[in-house]
């Protein structure tokens, strides 16, 4: 998914230029291309996030979209009020690029666990947030990120991660993607996590359910009256996200659900990670097993919520 | 050290008093503001914009401008006073300070104010989109000047953005540090040490000189020789004295961001600056 991603910012680079990418401190050979056939449009400045945000801002600020590379935590906790400041209340075009959403970086530890990245970026005014599901949707969603006033944030999960989407659903800016249509049961879930949501409602399937799947690539903006129409007709609602349960996916289906009078009363559960640093190391999906967030967690709190 | 002896001593000139009352006129319909953060800094905006910098007020947004970014967002109610006074927008708005209908907030902001070119108030931010800035226009012919005060250089941003501006030569990037030595509390060798200030820019590969901060013609003579190295940076630490022109508010951190002044406090600094009522 990051190298799609990185990818299409070449792809636009050669067509558009505007456009320029700048990384902290990444790896040797990252964008070799872009380097080489456009020196000028290529930066690489150092740890020193907060000063490459306010750079990128200066930049925006003088007509460049800027698509500024780095570890997800780093881009996001250590230089939270140049993107506040630089980024949104100047609305610079800057395209945040955060490597490793979520629990990518399960045996590096803490300090590169990106788990309440949506949560702090969500409040600030302006602010986009993409989290596709896979590589082919971020390749759709890429073309769409020049333009847009403002910064936008986009979550990277870990390479290879099955295609789930269907590349017949266009990508339009706050609407969810239904990967499984089904009745009365609603999983909602958003980035990568879609494959192991999918997983879990087959095996509901496999015990007589029909469990419907919505993916939310875009969780800022939304189109709310597109989500309520998917929430309309549903008694069950869970929420899975590969981020704390605060702030996240499950706090914003939450909002919607107390503010909304549907008609049908909802049964509603946010499967997500819980209010401490995770523990343990190991691979990405034995880490998030560890954490809750696994196809036998949601299958169970769907199932609890049947009872 | 810079000679504490050539700072303080000189008397303000005309063009200086009525800046400064110009700033009191915006101080005194809020009756607050950071009054002497504004009077250290008159001197170096004066020279900006009366002698330096390329702008048309009636064309903010020119594009071969030269750009200040005012990092030192505090001490706006001296940018303000010269932007009015140069016709970015009306003298009456002054009077709008911190007023709700008024764009003029305590803080400078981008895309409010006309001749903004960020929004600061929060320190360490400016030398970095100075440097973005900077980038952008590289061998186009506007200038990038970013003023920052003394005490934001406790800031560890500032420093990473040093580091960014001379790896690039930026020689059309300029940094006047308002160095005043005081910051809220009390003094800035009290709170946080930064001598010898100009050898660490130095050290960071910026090319430093120090002036007399309230002279307005070594002012201009300083920033006539920017850059001072060519393919570098360049910082012009400007020594100054906090309230500069007002005997009482000198140096005195209880006038740093004073709030609900009295009639009879706007009128002694307006008499210290010399109005004739």
């Amino acid at each position: 998914m990051r190298r799609t991603c990185l990818d299409s910012v070449y792809r636009l680079a050669k067509e558009d230029p505007r456009i320029v990418f700048i990384g902290s401190d990444l790896g040797s050979g990252t964008l070799d291309a872009f380097k080489r056939e456009m020196p000028e449009r290529f930066f690489m400045e150092g740890i020193s996030e907060a000063h490459v945000v306010g750079m990128a801002a200066g930049m925006a600020l003088e007509g460049r979209i800027v698509y500024l590379n780095t570890i997800a935590t780093f881009l996001t906790r250590r230089c939270y009020e140049q993107v506040v400041l630089d980024l949104c209340l100047h609305r610079a075009r800057v395209r945040l690029i955060g490597s490793g959403g979520g629990l990518v970086y399960a045996p590096l530890g803490p300090t590169h666990e990106a788990i309440e990245d949506v949560a702090i970026l969500r409040p600030l005014p302006g602010m986009r947030i993409l989290a596709p599901a896979d590589a082919e949707e971020m390749a759709r969603i890429m073309p769409h990120t020049v333009e847009p006033e403002g910064p936008i944030y986009i979550r990277l999960g870990k390479g290879g991660d099955p295609v789930v989407t269907d590349p017949a659903q266009p990508f339009r800016w706050g609407m969810p993607a239904l990967l499984r249509p089904g009745r009365g049961i609603l999983l909602i879930t958003t980035g990568t996590a879609a494959g192991l949501v999918l997983e879990a409602a087959a095996r509901l399937a496999a015990a007589g359910h029909d469990p419907a799947v919505l993916h939310l690539p875009c969780l800022k903006p939304i189109h709310l009256e597109a989500l309520r129409a998917h929430l309309a007709p549903m008694g069950t609602v869970v929420t899975v996200e590969e981020h704390v349960v605060t702030g996240g996916l499950g706090s914003l289906v939450a909002e919607v659900l107390a503010e909304t009078p549907f008609p049908v009363p909802k049964r509603f559960r946010r499967v997500g990670l819980g209010d401490a640093f995770p523990e343990g190391y190991g691979s990405q999906a034995s880490l998030m097993g560890m954490c809750g967030v696994s196809a036998e967690a949601v299958v169970s709190t769907v199932l609890g919520l049947l009872a | 050290m810079y000679p504490e002896s050539a700072h303080t001593s000189g008397a303000l000139d005309a063009r200086s008093r009525e800046l400064r009352l110009k700033a009191v006129t915006a101080f005194a319909a809020a009756r607050r503001g950071h009054l002497p953060s504004a009077f250290s800094l008159v001197e170096i905006l004066r020279v900006l914009y009366d002698r330096v910098m390329r702008f048309d007020p009636v064309r903010p947004q020119w594009e071969e401008r030269d750009r200040l970014i005012f990092s030192k967002g505090h001490g706006c109610l001296a940018l303000y006073a010269i932007l009015a006074d140069k016709g970015f927008f009306p003298e009456s708005e002054l009077l709008g300070f911190c007023q709700p209908e008024g764009r003029l907030g305590g803080h400078p902001e981008f895309g409010k104010v006309p001749g903004v070119e960020a929004s600061t108030g929060s320190l360490g931010h400016g030398l970095s989109m100075g440097v973005g800035r900077a980038l952008a226009l590289r061998g186009q012919g506007p200038r990038v000047f970013v003023l920052d005060s003394d005490g934001e250089c406790d800031e560890g941003s500032l420093w990473e953005a040093a580091l960014g501006a001379a790896k690039h030569r930026l020689d059309h990037l300029t940094v006047l540090v308002d160095c005043n030595h005081m910051q809220s509390y009390g003094s800035t060798a009290e709170v946080l040490p930064l001598d010898p200030l100009a050898d660490k820019w130095r050290a960071f590969g910026i090319a430093a000189e120090e002036v007399d901060g309230h002279d307005p013609d070594r002012l201009e003579a300083a920033l006539a020789r920017v850059p001072f190295q060519p393919g570098r940076p360049s910082v012009l630490i400007c020594h100054t004295v906090k309230g500069k022109g007002v005997p009482f508010m000198e140096n005195n951190p209880s006038w740093h961001h004073k709030n609900r002044a009295t009639d009879a406090e706007i009128a002694a600094v307006r008499a210290a600056l010399g109005e004739v009522r």
